[in-house]
Parts: C-alpha cells; structure tokens; sequence
C-alpha cells in the first residue's frame, strides 16, 4: 500500500453479528478481519460503511467507546446502501473508515448535569452510544432520563437492551411511548413532544434529542416552554455526506459542514445556521 | 530576476521540458486548452484557456481505490501511482491564486492525497495579463494581473520574457534554464506592468467590489428577497461549476467494469437537484436555494473558514459561459456595494 | 430595423400587462456587457418599457420557461417568440407542456442571432461596447479601437441554415415576417455521412472528449422536460457524472441523449449555443431530422400542433431503417 495516508481510503469490516431490532432495523455488528475493533471513536460520531459496487454512506456509530471488542450500526432501511446491508449475512466483509465529526461533550459540558435523552423512532441509534457512554461512567453525571418513543411497540429499537439493561439501572429512569393503542402494551400511549411535556422535567437539565424533524421540533417548542434554554439543548443532524472531511461540500451549511463541524450541534449553534436542514 | 528573449522562447519550453513534463495553453478551433508542449507548439494567443488548470490537479474524473470481491470477501486495491514532474506555463494570476483556494480546501488536514501528490510535482510558470478581457475582475478580489502568482512569475515586456521565481520549486525550475535565461534587473519589467495597471482600471468590472460580502454576512444575505429574481431563469446546470477554477465539490461513486469495482470521485455541483438529496429527504429544494448557496459559500461562507479569503478569483469564466448569463458579477452588483460608495 | 421591433416589443407588451392581459412578459434584458443578453421574467409594465431587449443577442430560446412558469404565475403569460422558438413552443403544446389558453404570444421576425464566441473571435481583444447597425456590428474594444463586424460573419450557425423564418405560433405578430435563410441546413451531416466509421468516430471522439457533464445542453433543451431525467435516476444504471476509466460514458449520455429527442428535436440548437466546450451536439440531432425526412418523408417537428410524429406512429408503409430503409 501507498505510504502516504488517504482518508478516503477505508479499511475492511466484517460482519460478526446481525441483529434484528425492528421490522426495517437491523444492527450490525463490525470488526477488522482479524478480529479487532476498527478505530476508536466518541458518543455521537460517525463512520462510512460502504459496500463495494454499491456505495458508501454515513451511519452513527451506536455502541458506546466503552465497548473494546467491536463497533455497532443500527440501520434503517431506506435506501441502496442499507438496502444490500439488509441482505448481507454474518461474515460479510464491507468496508469501515472514521471516525467522523464532534461527538456529544461527554467529558465538558455533560460532566455533573442531569441529562435528559429524548428519542423517536431509529433516532435511539445516535444517542445509545452516549447513553450506555453515560451508564458506564455513571457516577460522573447526575440522573438520567430517556424517553423513547416510536409508531409502535415493534418498532422500538434496542427494546431488549432498554427493558434489561436501562431499566434496571440505578438513578436511570426510561419513559416508553408509542404513538398508538396496541395490544399487549401497557405503557404510556402518545407522541414524544408531547409526554414530555407531561413528564414535566425541570429546566436545570441537559437535553439530547434526536428522532424526524417533526419530532424535533415540537419537542424543542416544548422544552422552550418549559424553561429550557438552547444552549442546554444538544441534537444531531442529518445530511448527504460523501467524503466525511470536509471537503466534497454536500453537507455544507453556511460556513459549517455537518460532516466534521457535525453532527452534535447545541441548539443555539443551529439558530447561527442558514435555515435549510 | 531572469529574462529571455522572446525569439527565444521555443529554446525555453525545449529546455523546460527535459526535466517536466510541459503544458502550455494551444489555440484549437473551440478554445484554448492547456496541451502537452511538443516542438513548434505555439503558446495560444487568447487571454485565457477555455477550462481552468484545476484539471491538472483536480481532474475531472479520477479513480481513487478498486476493490475486488469474492463471495463474502472484499479486497482493496491502491490505484495511486508516483505522479511525474510537471509544469504549466502560462497559467494567469486568476487561476495561480485558485490553487491557493483548493489548497485551503485539500491540504487542511486531513489532507487529500490525490490532490496533495499532484500539487508536489507540479510548477506553475504564470504569465502577466498584458490583454485583460471585459470579463475579468480579479482586482476585486486584491489579484494583481501585473504580477501573477504561483512559482515563478512571468511577464512578456518589449522583447523579453521576464522571470521571477516566487518559491524554492521556482528556483529550481530557473536554474534549468540557465542556457536560456539572463539576469536582469527587476525595473526592466515596470513599464509593462503600468500599462496593464492602467488597462485594468478601464475594464467594465473595474468598480466591482466585495463590499457587502465575506465574514459575518450570512443573516444578512441568506434571507435578502433577490437570491428569487436573481436565479429566476437560471437552468440549474453546471457550467459555472465546472468551468470554474476554484469549485471543488465532488462527487464519491463506484463502477462496475467486469472485474472488479472502481471507486472515482468526480466533479459535482451544488447547483444539482440531486446534491443535497437524501432517502430522508431534500434540504434545498428549490433552484433558487441552490443558486444562493453557490454564491453563499463563494462570498461568505468560505471567507468565513478562510481568514476573509473569498472562494472566487474572478477569472470570468462563469461570465462568459453561463447559458442564461447567471453570474458572479450579477450577484455582487446586486446584493453587494460598489467600492467608494 | 430591430430597433424599431424592440421599441414595438416593449410598447405593445406594456399595454398588454396594463391591461391586464397579461400578468409577466418571457423576455430578455441586458446584462453586464452588450452582447450580454439574458432571458427575464418582467413583471411591471415599467420594467419592460426600460429593460426589454429584442436584438442579434436576444438569442436564448424562452419556450422552455413556459412549463414552469406557467405552473405558478397568475393569469396569462406573455411570452416573445422567434421563428425558430416557436416551433419549440408548439411542440412543448403536442407535449401538453403547459396550457396555451394561460399564454399570450408575440412573434418576431428574427434574420439571426450572433455566436458571442464567433464574435470574440472575430474581435480578437475584450469589448467595450457594441452598436447594433444595419448589416454590421460596430464594436470599440478595450483597447479604444473601433471594429466594424459585418453581422454574416458572426452569425450563429444555427441561424445561417434556420429551417424557417416564418414563425409557426403567435397571438400576434410584431412586425413583417423575415425571409428564409437560404444555406442548406444537412449540408455538415452529409460531410459526417460521407466519412468512413473510423473518421466519423474519431470527429466525434475528438468533440465528446471535451464534454464537462455540466447537463447544460440537456437542461436548456425544450425536448428534454421529463420531470426525472434518467441520468438523475440513481436506480437506472446510467446515473454517473463523469466516466470512469472508460470515456464511454460521456458519448452514451450525448448519443441516449439524442435518441430521447428523436423525431421531437426541433433543431433550435440551443445545446451547441449553450455548451461551455462549443460541442456540436446539434449535428447528432439534426442527422436524426435527415434521416427522419428520408425514410418517413418531411416533417418537421413543432411545425403544428399535435402533429403525429412519425417515430410515433405506425403505417404498413413504414421503411425499415435497419434494412436500409427498405420497405
């Protein structure tokens, strides 16, 4: 290989593990051939899975950098890329290059606030990795709380995980909602800006979000009602990506790009932005 | 400072091009374009090429990796090779000071290493401005025409062929002319460089000015109401970003050719429906979107990154190729002010 | 002459926006320079009376406007048509494009647009300005000297052998009707016809190379007003930019290009006009045109509305062309 280092240049992946989450999620499991985790990345970065002859694209890497064996990918089926990805089996090679973009400020501004997670739909990917960042060095944040939300109990992502894990944590309190009655759910019925609201959470908290736009943005509505200021509101973004670095100019928002000035924005940051995201 | 006579400039591209590999700008019949150098080739007579020199660093189309797959197995192949030593004579100021844009975009880490490899072999012999055309305004963005750029800087004056090397690659570029070139004192060159200063400052765009635009402007400018008129018949295609010597975004796709897959990157332009857009959906979804944000990005948002450097050298190109005459100069003239006023 | 059809141009479209009847006026107006003239949408009677501009550069064909804006403008669209755009501008209607009762069209006689590239050429050193005289062009360059150009020599090509200066469509005609050019428009198809493949090959070769895919030819083109283009569609195969190792690429979007227009291709040739690389594309077309005439007989597309088109439509009598256009 070529001395000279080339960030377009991916390394190879396989897939070790692919789990079923929801009836158009699944979560892949990745590693280096020989068994290793690909990079080590932060809560809220991303990586760029291709598939030769089909295409590359960004996807948030959900396992949390706590974990040392290996790197998660919820994904959504939606397009060619996660198309294929759908179909692949265990032991598929594809390949891995990242990480990429600013990562949640897990080490700064988290650092002894309460946080509030609140997610819709396959918007859980992002932010598992900082919540599960967040449970293993538990005692330096204040309480968390995660209310997740989705059309309906099948499409919960990470459900399992939730229910064993989440749950049972300590000082962690997990809010379930889905948007309609349905059989054998006894959880809380409505959408996520709105059980929010009446969760009433105390402003003093820092807020996550992530989920489809309309989602984010009732909910920021909200949690402006409720006495939340921007600068304690963090969300992540969204756009075509090529290169990752900068540079092709796709995900070029006013003088930012999504891809390395990205994905985790505070929301008084996004106010700064040219309205077209 | 070196100089060499005119009647001796073929001597000097021979001599040039037994260590590089040599460019000049030719004249064909639809432009002028910068052509491998081959003896009795005569340097084309046009201001300007047709297409700026970003292809020699930028191309086109170029092949970045390959892969090959074998049922579950993926292996990747390295495409790059060792690039040649290279010169290009008679690049004007405009597209010299481009480079210096795309390096700000390609060199900052992480660097491409495509682009980085060809910028290392790479001279640039510029060639001062003596015949400016309507479409230029590289003033306007502080380019002086008189003294270009890049690594050694030229200009034709009376009988002479003036060199100056402005960098360490230029010097040693000089010193392989040395059977060629002559010392001479720097002021044997002033005389043309006032004509063309003089010239200059008649030009029809000579009182466009960046007053209004760069750092800081975003609020302002995204939101002003003309961004509409302005674009109103622009027909969404790519010739200003294709012709253009500092756009550089870029396109990431795969190809299929038999034995295995190529990934090349190639040119791509903002002002594509098809940019921006997404499975989840598409944030600029109007011509009018896609137009601000080309001239955003040139006028504001890449000053914004770059120390108040503009992304435009107002080489004209766009000026002179645009289909439906859309332009830079338009939107400067429109949301902007002239200079002293 | 052409000033007095301007100055009826913009008298006559501002008293029928005053009227009302119509709501815009598809124009062109100046730009930076004189020979700069660019297609506009006025909306005030105020602004046609200053800015329209109908002369040798008013050269963009407006037609293909029409689709959208006659989608969400108010009333009726008023809209200057030359000969050669008209036909554009019935064939967009065989298409059903767009609505003719939401149009108002005023013809123009036209004897020809300039080739700006020509021109430039021809002066050799920038331009300062331009007056637009009988027969000629008088141009004063930066230099200060002035050139005198006769317009023959600057002509678009397109306009030399413009297949007619009678305008097919129009709700009113602003001045006489021009007459015919009398070059013949097949003449550089039959120099491409009698070359050998390998020479044919290498002209277009040499040509295709320089394409940049900007897509300016087929986005200025009236033919090509599919919603979706095929090279726009990731899932149809063809959607790349730029070749690959293989330069097949560009001459298979120029040549699928010209198939799509086929028999629909009025021959404005505004994809040579437009193309930044000065590519002939129109040449591809107008061969489908000769040969189209040969086997089918004469047609011309736009020349009516809802003409059937003979690709279009079937008789027993049909040639084929694959057997030399043998019955």
């Amino acid at each position: 290989m070529n001395e000279r280092n080339e960030p377009l240049i991916p390394k190879i992946g396989v897939i070790t593990d692919v789990r079923i989450d929801t009836p158009d999620v699944k979560t892949f499991r990745v590693v280096t051939p020989d068994g290793k985790k690909a990079f080590e990345h932060k809560p809220g970065q991303c990586a760029m899975l291709s598939v030769p002859g089909v295409g590359e694209a960004m996807f948030s890497i959900t396992s949390s950098p706590t974990n040392t064996e290996y790197m998660e990918f919820s994904i959504k089926k939606c397009g060619c890329v996660t198309d294929w990805l759908h179909r692949a089996e265990v032991g598929q090679q594809i390949t891995i290059r990242g990480p990429y973009g600013r990562p949640f400020p897990v080490d700064s501004e988290f650092v002894g606030k309460d946080l509030l997670f609140i997610a819709g739909g396959i918007g859980l990917a992002p932010l598992r990795s900082v919540i599960n960042y967040c449970r293993a060095y538990r005692d330096r944040y204040g309480r968390i709380d995660i209310v997740y939300g989705a059309r309906s109990a099948d499409d919960l992502v990470d459900y399992r995980e939730i229910i064993e894990q989440w749950c049972e944590d300590e000082g962690v309190s997990v809010h379930l909602t889905i948007d309609r009655e349905q059989e054998g759910w006894d959880g809380h019925v409505g959408f996520v800006p709105s059980y929010v609201k009446e969760l009433g959470f105390t402003p003093d908290r820092t807020a996550i979000l992530c989920g489809p736009p309309v989602m984010i943005k009732f909910t920021l509505q909200g949690l402006g009602e409720m006495g939340f200021e921007k600068s304690d509101v963090y969300t992540t973004m969204e756009l075509r990506m090529k290169c990752g670095i900068g540079k092709c100019g796709r995900c070029n928002i006013g003088a930012k790009y999504v891809c390395k000035d990205g994905p985790v924005f505070r929301c008084d940051e996004l106010d700064e932005l040219p309205d077209e995201y | 400072m070196k100089r060499c006579p005119l009647s001796r400039l073929e001597d000097l591209f021979a001599a040039l091009a037994e260590s590089y590999k040599l460019y000049i700008p030719t004249d064909g019949e639809k432009g002028s374009s910068f052509t491998l150098w081959s003896e009795g080739a005569e340097i084309s007579r046009r201001l300007n090429t047709a297409r700026p020199p970003k292809d020699f660093f930028f191309p086109q189309s170029e092949d970045l990796m390959g892969f090959k797959t074998h049922g579950q197995t993926v292996e990747l192949v390295d495409l790059r090779t060792e690039k040649e030593d290279f010169a290009l004579f008679g690049v004007r100021a405009c597209d010299a000071e481009s480079l210096n844009i795309l390096d700000r975009v390609f060199l900052s880490e992480p660097g491409d290493s495509y682009y980085a490899s060809r910028r290392e072999k790479g001279v640039i012999f510029t060639l001062a401005c003596n015949k400016p055309a309507e479409t230029c305004f590289c003033t306007a963005f502080g380019i002086d025409p008189s003294r270009p750029g890049g690594d050694v800087s030229c200009i034709e004056c009376g009988e002479y062929l003036y060199l100056e090397p402005l960098t360490q690659k230029g010097e040693a570029a000089l010193e392989r002319l040395s059977a060629v070139t002559e010392d001479c004192d720097s002021a044997e060159a002033e005389p043309q460089r006032e004509k063309i200063a003089k010239t200059v400052s008649r030009l029809p765009l000579a009182d466009l000015s960046t007053e209004g635009f760069g750092e800081g402007k975003t609020d302002e400018l995204f939101s002003d109401e003309r961004w509409a008129e302005l674009s109103r018949c622009c027909i969404g295609c790519g010739s200003c970003t294709f012709v253009c010597p500092t756009c550089q975004c870029y396109d990431i796709k795969d190809f299929k050719n038999g034995s295995g897959v190529v990934r090349y990157r190639c040119w791509d332009s903002c002002m594509y429906s098809d940019f921006t857009k997404m499975s989840a959906g598409q944030p600029r979804t109007d011509q009018t979107s896609r137009f601000r944000q080309r001239f955003m990005h040139k006028l504001v948002y890449f000053p914004e990154n770059n120390d108040g450097v503009f992304g435009c050298v107002g080489c004209g190109r766009c000026v002179a190729k645009c289909p439906v005459s859309m332009n830079i100069v338009k939107v400067m003239r429109t949301l902007g002010g002239k200079k002293d006023e | 002459m052409q000033k007095i059809t301007e100055d009826l141009a913009r008298r006559r479209a501002a008293e029928l926006m005053r009227a009302g009847e119509i709501s815009c006026l598809l124009g062109w107006k100046k730009g930076e320079f004189d020979y700069d003239v660019e297609p506009t949408v006025f909306y005030t009677p105020e602004e046609v009376e200053r800015e329209l501009v109908c002369n040798v550069f008013s050269a963009a064909n407006l037609s293909k406007y029409l689709i959208s804006l006659t989608r969400k403008a108010e009333g009726r669209v008023g809209i200057l048509l030359k000969p050669c755009d008209s036909f554009s501008f019935n064939q967009l209607l065989t298409e059903h494009r767009f609505d003719r009762e939401r149009v108002y069209a005023l013809g123009l006689p036209c004897e020809g647009t300039v080739d700006t590239f020509l021109l430039k050429e021809r002066v050799g050193e920038g331009i300062y300005s331009i007056k637009i005289k009988d027969g000629a062009l008088e141009v004063e360059t930066l230099s200060g000297e002035v050139k005198e150009i006769p317009l023959s020599e600057v002509y678009a090509e397109r306009c030399l052998v413009c297949k007619s200066r009678r305008p097919v469509a129009y709700d009113e005609m602003l001045g006489e009707v021009t007459p015919d050019a009398d070059e013949d428009r097949f003449a550089q198809v039959e120099k491409l016809e009698s070359m050998t493949a390998e020479e044919r090959y290498a002209f277009w070769q040499g040509e295709l190379s320089r394409c940049i895919r900007c897509n300016a030819c087929r986005n200025v083109c009236p033919a090509c007003s599919c919603e979706r283009c095929v090279f726009d569609n990731p899932t149809s195969g063809v959607e790349t930019k730029a070749p690959s190792e293989d330069s097949f690429e560009e001459k298979m979007f120029h040549i699928i290009r010209a198939f799509h227009v086929a028999g629909r291709c009025t021959d404005c040739g505004e994809c040579s006009r437009v193309c930044p690389e000065r590519i002939p594309l129109h040449l591809l077309n107008r061969k489908f045109i000769k040969d189209i005439n040969s086997f089918y007989g004469d047609y011309t597309a736009g020349a009516e509305v809802g003409s059937r088109a003979p690709l279009v439509s079937y008789t027993k009598d049909d040639p084929e062309p694959g057997q030399g256009g043998q019955k």
